[in-house]
């Protein structure tokens, strides 16, 4: 089951689970996604230690997306 | 896993607020490096220099030699307290969330560096401009060699986060685009790790350690 996480205030919200094989759960969470995007959320792909990528289309074969908000120098 | 073509970016978006800045790169850190090295020692050396001279001249003046000698020895480490003070730990803290945030945190990290982030508080992730430390609210890089450490100033603009919630975020980034990271980031002092290490919290010392070693 691949989830949809938004990192905020609770620790992290689990906005939206799928499989590759359920076409509505995942277009649930596509719009879920690009509603968080809309909002300043940024999506990230974990991919193992030391790597990860930015996405702006919500990925089907992804196991975890988390949103993020942006960073900024202090 | 396989993610669609075109749907991922290589950059951080956040580089868009940041336009002015050049890419912070290897060689951009090294030289960067040689600039702190060389306006250390410019406003260090005359300081130095003039309090032996005012003793060799009139040693009458000792007593405002010794005072300028301490000013020579108190400006890098002045500098050197605002670059440890970059993972410090910041009074803002959501502790009622902290638990999940931290769950969340681990699942990123392997065994080791779970482990010392939960005893320093810090995230030890090797990179290719060397090897990182994140903090709530900053980084240190140490540098290939370990004889440099960069303290970077960087953070996530919301009140709400738990303290492991904002590394995370970090350390995402990081993951997403180093040099993009490095680039965002405020770069608050550059210099030997011996002297960013008297500064930090006791706690954290470890952490800058095993950096160090890996960064050897």
């Amino acid at each position: 089951m691949a989830r949809l996480i938004r990192m905020d205030g609770t620790g992290h919200s689990t906005l939206a689970e799928w499989t590759t094989q359920d076409d509505a759960a995942f277009e649930a969470a596509v719009q879920e996604f690009r509603g968080q995007l809309e909002l300043g959320y940024i999506g990230t792909v974990p991919e193992g230690p030391g790597n990860a990528s930015q996405v702006r289309e919500l990925p089907r074969e992804a196991d975890l997306v988390i949103l993020r908000r942006p960073i900024a120098g202090g | 896993m396989v993610l669609t073509p075109g749907a991922s970016a290589p950059a951080l978006p956040e580089l868009g607020s940041v336009p002015w800045r050049e890419r912070t790169d290897a060689r951009w850190l090294a030289r960067y490096g040689r600039w702190w090295r060389v306006s250390t020692a410019l406003y260090t050396a005359p300081l130095a220099v003039g309090s032996v001279a005012m003793v060799a001249f009139e040693p009458i003046t000792l007593p405002v030699a010794l005072a300028t000698a301490a000013h020579a020895w108190m400006i890098p480490e002045l500098y050197a307290f605002r670059g440890a003070s970059v993972v410090r730990p910041k009074s803002l803290r959501n502790e009622a969330a902290e638990p999940v945030a931290q769950g969340l945190l681990g699942d990123l990290l392997e065994h080791d560096a779970r482990e010392l982030q939960r005893e320093t508080g810090l995230v030890l992730e090797p990179g290719e401009l060397g090897t990182w430390l994140v903090g709530e609210s900053g980084a240190l890089l140490i540098a290939p060699g370990a004889r440099r450490v960069h303290c970077f100033c960087v953070r996530v603009p919301d009140p709400e986060l738990p303290p492991s919630d904002r590394i995370a975020h970090l350390l995402l980034a990081l993951r997403t685009d180093e040099e993009g990271f490095a680039t965002v980031a405020n770069h608050a002092f550059c210099g030997a790790p011996w002297r960013v290490r008297r500064r930090l919290p006791k706690p954290m010392r470890p952490a800058l350690d095993a950096a160090r070693r890996q960064a050897r």
